[in-house]
């Protein structure tokens, strides 16, 4: 055991209640040195670096919502649309509680996209980051999960028709697929039983899962320091005291600095949530008003705003795309038996393995590759840490034309994005050539990332982080 | 950052060409939803109207007295199949007779304008059009067919107040090809005189279409006003927040 302390006599109740819990909790006093007044981050974040704070904003958010929400939801297929209704107009307050929540879901989405942005367009990802980027992923992926999971539980038309069309997906995995379709249900059709269980991991499974992520991912950040715009190791130039000279504090610095972002953000969460809490149908869908109908299938379903780029994929699937998909394969293959580097046997084996897909590509219905691209194309954000080659980690001293390959990836994202909130494109079209198109692009930009990421003239990195005094 | 910004509010701008087709829709003179006269005559159109055979088993009767009524005048004027005030909008009507009697069992209304929102319009300009829509039509099992909503099951309930109209439809030759011809709506032709001349009608319709857009969030308008305050708070926040940072800010070099 530590030694006690002793506070000064005539010490004030503030100094004596302090000196008492050092005594008995110093661990909350390092931790608070650790993450928060000792926690030496770069003083040259910009407008990109609010996100991360504000998506544990919206993870609060959502947290106390929910909790208040689930004091008077009902998870019975009989009773849960009407206990919607009821929270919004008999609940005191409910309105505004169920609002936050469904405002708090898109905007999760939003924060956590542009918070994914930044760290690929300053290389948060690389060396000695690639873990805080993975745990990052893997809370984008818990995040889908919960939205998943939470959409059916206003038991309404889209929720209905959006679980039964997703878990009809998974009905298309070879072999096991019905069976696996069945154990999601709980029944041979979405009903009270996939409901319930949904609840239950909505409010109580993913959230933990999500809570312990976060905290790996923070943990993981404060241990090898924040990555900042220049994407300069602020960690290699130290004073004497061993304090990076271009690090300042997060508190104060940067909790009232992201005080100003908490605000603005606010701002804008709060014109949305109480001046247009559908925002237009996307943010809370129309047809979602209509109680689930197991019998009348919606002339149109669409995913809400956040699934629709990875539905798009799913939906631009298609037999041709899936020949397409084979061409690709058979050529990378060949490509790296003339040019690859490597043994003579493990190019052999790359090409063994190639045919082999191409071979379960077309024994497999198109309709399974859909879903295994859709998978593939959260699963391609994991290994980006070892698919970047370039020799610097700013988009700001990368070749000019890097960011053009950037900005055709999100562009290309975009679309997909539109597209998915749109009735399928007819066979053939030139829409649907476009989705597909969109498809190639974005795995293009991981896939081909080990060879177009080292390619043109980087500009000379600065020793130090630009920085302008306020 | 900006090009990005811009990017993405456009693609939020493109989307709202979702409309299924069919005729456009009529513009629903939004103020109603504040008037409280205008309410207070729709909720009684509703009650006398829509509440046979349509629920609203989300609403009670007493939170009509967010329109100015007493709980004495919802029980004397609006209580017509309800024993108290505090009772749930329900109807005797049950989904099978419904559906025996009409084909499609009535909906219930309590969020029935949140749920016909479309890119064509709002949910109350979709049911003005269609309370504005019927006409006659022999062919249908109850006389009556509706423009926006072809066969629908519902008969006109409000065609004494409206009278009888037929439809109009007029067959134009096919610019792109003369074999054949374009079946189009061309107006409504009144058959007899309502108790209500059109400008009227119109207007009790609007009434009982700001009732149902108020039933489907009683606490809309309440939503409104309390937003304005928490938006003036957190602009006066900002500025406070702007300052403090810029406050601590000034030591770092």
């Amino acid at each position: 055991m530590a030694e006690m302390k002793e506070a000064p006599a005539g010490a004030s109740l503030g100094v004596k209640t302090t000196v008492w819990l050092q005594n008995r909790f110093p661990t909350a006093f390092d931790e608070y040195r650790k993450h928060m007044s000792e926690y030496y981050a770069p003083k040259n974040f910009n407008v990109w670096y609010f996100f991360g704070s504000l998506a544990m904003l919206v993870l609060v958010i959502q947290i106390v919502t929910g909790i208040f929400l689930t004091m008077h939801y009902k998870p019975d297929a009989a009773t849960a649309f009407a206990s919607v209704e009821y929270i919004m107009r008999e609940v005191p307050g409910g309105w505004l509680i169920r609002y936050m929540h469904s405002t708090g879901a898109s905007a999760f989405f939003i924060v956590v996209y542009l918070h994914m942005y930044r760290g690929l367009i300053y290389g948060s990802y690389r060396k000695p980051r690639e873990l805080v980027w993975i745990f990052g992923c893997a809370i984008f992926l818990c995040l889908m999960a919960e939205a998943f999971f939470g959409y059916l539980l206003p038991w309404g038309q889209m929720s209905y028709w959006g679980a039964q069309v997703i878990v009809n997906l998974f009905a298309a995995v070879p072999f096991i697929g019905p069976d696996l379709a069945l154990l999601i249900r709980g029944d041979y059709v979405v009903g009270d039983a996939t409901l319930n269980r949904f609840f239950a991991f909505h409010v109580i499974a993913v959230p933990l899962v999500l809570i312990g992520l976060v905290v790996a991912h923070l943990l993981a950040l404060h241990d090898v320091g924040s990555n900042n715009p220049d994407g300069v190791e602020i960690k290699a130039k130290k004073d004497a005291r061993g304090i990076p000279l271009d690090g300042i504090p997060f508190h104060p610095y940067y909790t009232v600095h992201d005080m100003l972002g908490v605000s603005v953000f606010l701002m804008i969460f709060c014109a949305i949530m109480f001046f247009a809490p559908e925002l237009g149908g996307y943010f809370i869908e129309y047809n979602n008003f209509i109680p689930a109908d197991p019998l009348q299938t919606p002339a149109h379903i669409a995913p809400v705003w956040y699934f629709t780029p990875f539905y798009t994929i799913l939906r631009a699937t298609t037999d041709p795309m899936v020949n397409v998909l084979c061409v690709f394969i058979g050529l990378a293959a060949v490509g790296n038996l003339i040019r690859g580097k490597g043994s003579i046997m493990l190019k052999g084996a790359l090409l063994v393995a190639a045919a082999v897909l191409i071979v379960l590509m077309k024994t497999f219905d198109a309709k399974f590759w859909g879903v295994v691209l859709m998978g593939g194309a959260v699963v391609i954000l994991f290994f980006l840490p070892w698919l970047d080659h370039s020799p610097v980690k700013s988009i700001r001293y990368r070749p000019g034309w890097h960011q053009l390959v950037l900005a055709l990836f999100i562009v290309a994202f975009l679309i997909l994005g539109y597209q998915g909130t749109q009735p399928a494109a007819p066979s053939g079209s030139g829409l649907e050539l476009l989705s597909q198109a969109c498809t190639l692009i974005y795995f293009g930009f991981f896939l081909l990332m080990p060879w177009w990421s080292g390619l043109g003239t980087f500009k000379p990195v600065p020793e130090r982080v630009t920085f302008a005094a306020h | 950052m900006k090009r990005f910004l811009t990017i993405l509010l456009a693609a939020f701008a493109l989307n709202v060409c979702a409309s299924e087709g069919g005729p456009p829709l009529d513009k629903f003179p939004k103020e109603r939803v504040t008037d409280v006269a205008a309410l207070q005559n729709g909720a009684k159109l509703f009650v006398n109207y829509c509440l046979n055979c349509h629920a609203a088993s989300s609403m009670r009767y007493s939170r009509m007295t967010d329109l100015g009524l007493t709980d004495e005048q919802i029980k004397k004027n609006l209580l017509l199949t309800a024993e108290k005030t505090g009772e749930l909008m329900k109807v005797s009507l049950d989904t099978r007779q419904g559906k025996e009697w009409f084909g499609a069992a009535p909906p219930d209304l309590s969020v029935i304008a949140r749920s016909r929102a479309s890119g064509a319009g709002s949910g109350a300009d979709y049911l003005y059009t269609y309370m504005r829509s019927f006409y006659r039509d022999d062919t249908k099992a109850t006389g009556w067919n509706n423009l926006i909503f072809p066969s629908v099951a519902m008969p006109h309930v409000l065609w004494e107040l409206q009278g009888q109209q037929r439809a109009v439809f007029v067959e134009a030759p096919d610019p792109h090809d003369p074999k054949k011809t374009i079946h189009s709506f061309g107006g409504f032709e009144p058959i007899t005189k309502g108790t209500l001349d059109k400008l009227a009608y119109d207007s009790a319709v609007a009434d009982l279409v700001a009732y149902l857009q108020w039933m489907g969030e009683p606490a809309q308008n309440q939503r409104v006003r309390i937003g304005v305050w928490v938006l003036l708070f957190l602009a006066v926040f900002t500025v406070i927040a702007w300052r403090l940072n810029a406050a601590f800010w000034k030591d770092v070099k």
